[in-house]
């Protein structure tokens, strides 16, 4: 259903209809200011959130300006922060999870809109998005117990055909970027099929019967008329997938191996912003260690929201529905 | 130009069957975890999971009850905050919500929505633990509570939306007042979605470990009361998956099992309700 169009009633209780004793007799000045008071409250708890985060991140956004962003060293018993491994990391396991999600996601959301079967397209998605409601420390055990195995027993194959790069050199332990970036994949997939899946479908027929009668085959009416037509839609589903593996904690705290360094290499170990956070915040003694982690989390904060933004704009331009 | 032609049917082929095999690939994947998951974790469950508490490093036994308590804890704190808030925010954005500020508390509403809950959880470090000195449930539950909000305002909203403008009408015009109305006659039509929408929202915040790592902490024996750290099932889950014990790994399986069990049949039940109304079904 849409979430634009005005289905209540007319937009707010007649003002001058009613005297205002007997609306607040009727209760429905009671309601109005009732649930106005928790909607109101969302946006008091988001200022707020900022307000806390702001604040009591002060200390290290007065000791190191911005050179908090730009600094490698992350010593904390020497007091000294910097922010670029964690946030490299973060970068590049979410680049990675986006480089396997996106061609996965977008053709399994082809198959269920344009090839399968109405109820097989329903049920498979049903199953799709149930991977979506898996909790993701549930991930992090997956990974750590199954897919780093799994990838130090792969690791030689993948050596074998990508070992030239620079990105796949140094020694190998199982938790690294590269372990981070597969999680990620798996945990953002359901995401990006679901929602190109709804954007998909909700490209007009005439479109591709047009395609169809011009001679083109199935492949090129879907890669040359429907998937242009649906572009909007599914760059907004890859970034909210992009938010949410930019934010995403435990899977990857589990296996990104927690080294506060830059490494060229995916196979070596790194750290993200939210596994630094998750994984000192308890031990970070002295207000200046653990103002740092909070900036870390402001940080993390901005970044999420400037995409999920735009991914919001994106999604409600093209499906009118901002829910996604 | 037969060449051409046989090529662009290849392709068409080839590409086809790509898709079906990334789909194949993503189902393939759920299928696996709870394979995995019941292998190693359902396997081994037993009754003391649910009714002892956990053993030191070293004997064997021994369950997490206080872990699947203190969880009960913090989904009843957490519902305390994130509903009525929710509920009454998304009646706000449904029935009386003018367009451009409802614009913006829904936009507002779906970005704190993609917040990452490990932000929730330093906001709820900062506002309570900072100022309490110690951690405790409470902290836990604010911590849940505020990330129950966004999903409880936009489900409530969208199902009250949902209700035909004519049953609003045929209420008024019977004489009842807009409260009236919306309080004895939209509310009550639109109940099952919402209440399914909040049991969605339960699932969600109580496969949670995040928000909790430094809120309500963890603890190896019970919790009294609201104002001590409390053991939390996901929270289990990570902190015995990532030690060096053997034994404990396996209760790390059976905790996450028993995590996703409890997760995936409220989802489960919840989409088969609004299927069943024709809500989610297309």
């Amino acid at each position: 259903m849409s979430a634009s169009t005005t289905t209540g009633f007319s937009a707010r209780p007649p003002r001058r209809a009613l005297a205002f004793w007997t609306r607040l007799r009727r209760g429905d000045e009671v309601a109005y200011t009732l649930t106005l008071t928790c909607a109101l409250s969302i946006l008091a708890i988001t200022a707020l959130l900022v307000f806390e985060l702001y604040t009591n991140s002060a200390e290290t956004r007065h000791k190191f300006g911005w050179s908090f962003l730009s600094t490698s060293v992350w010593d904390p018993v020497a007091g000294e922060f910097g922010a670029l491994p964690f946030i490299y990391g973060t970068v590049v396991t979410s680049a990675l999870a986006l480089l396997i999600g996106i061609p996965l996601g977008v053709g399994a959301a082809i198959f269920l809109a344009e090839l399968a079967p109405a109820k097989i397209s329903n049920a498979l998605t049903f199953l799709i998005e149930l991977l979506a409601a898996v909790p993701s420390v549930i991930y992090g055990l997956l990974g750590i117990f199954v897919l780093v195995p799994m990838l130090r027993a792969a690791e030689p194959a993948i050596r074998g055909v990508l070992g030239w790069t620079p990105l796949f050199s140094g020694p190998f332990y199982g938790v690294s970027l590269f372990s981070a970036g597969v999680v990620l994949t798996v945990m953002i997939i359901p995401f990006i099929i679901s929602i190109s899946r709804e954007v998909i479908l909700a490209v007009p027929n005439e479109q591709r019967e047009g395609a169809l009668a011009l001679g083109a085959t199935r492949w090129e009416t879907t890669w040359d008329v429907v998937i242009p037509y649906a572009r909007k839609g599914i760059m907004g589903s890859i970034f909210l997938a992009l938010a949410r593996s930019l934010g995403e904690t435990m899977a990857v705290t589990m296996v990104v191996g927690n080294d506060p360094k830059i490494h060229a290499s995916l196979f070596a170990p790194g750290y993200s912003i939210a596994a630094v956070i998750a994984n000192e915040f308890t031990e970070a003694t002295g207000s200046l260690y653990q103002s740092a982690l909070i900036e870390l989390g402001l940080v993390l904060f901005g970044l999420t929201m400037v995409i999920n933004g735009m991914a919001r704009l994106l999604v409600l331009s093209t499906t009118k529905k901002g829910a996604a | 130009m037969l060449f051409h032609r046989f090529r662009r049917k290849a392709i068409n082929a080839v590409m086809l069957t790509l898709t079906g095999l990334c789909t194949l690939l993503a189902v393939g994947t759920l299928v696996f975890i709870l394979g995995y998951l019941f292998e190693h974790g359902g396997r081994s469950l037993t009754w003391d999971f649910f009714t002892k508490l956990p053993t030191p490093v070293g004997e064997t036994g021994g369950g997490m009850a206080n872990a699947i308590l203190g969880s009960a804890k913090l989904l009843l704190l957490a519902s305390c905050i994130g509903v009525p808030i929710g509920f009454l925010g998304g009646v706000y954005l449904a029935e009386f919500g003018r367009s451009t500020f409802s614009f913006v508390v829904r936009y507002t509403t779906d970005l704190l929505n993609g917040v990452p809950s490990i932000v929730i959880g330093v906001f709820a470090y900062t506002l309570i633990v900072l100022r309490q000195g110690h951690f405790s449930t409470l902290a836990g539950g604010i911590a849940l509570g505020v990330m129950m909000i966004p999903i409880a305002i936009r489900s409530t909203e969208e199902f009250l939306r949902a209700v035909p403008l004519s049953l609003r009408e045929g209420a008024m015009a019977l004489g009842a007042s807009k409260t009236k109305a919306i309080f004895t006659v939209v509310i009550p039509a639109a109940k099952e979605g919402i209440i399914t929408g909040i049991m969605l929202d339960l699932a969600r915040v109580a496969g949670e470990t995040a928000p909790l790592l430094f809120t309500s902490y963890g603890n190896n024996f019970w919790s009294p009361g609201w104002d001590h750290p409390t053991a939390a099932l996901p929270v289990m889950v990570y902190n015995y998956a990532i030690s060096p014990y053997e034994d404990w790994h396996q209760q790390a399986w059976s905790a996450g099992f028993v995590l996703l069990m409890l997760v995936l049949t409220v989802n489960i039940m919840a989409r088969v309700i609004l299927s069943r109304k024709g809500h989610v079904a297309r």
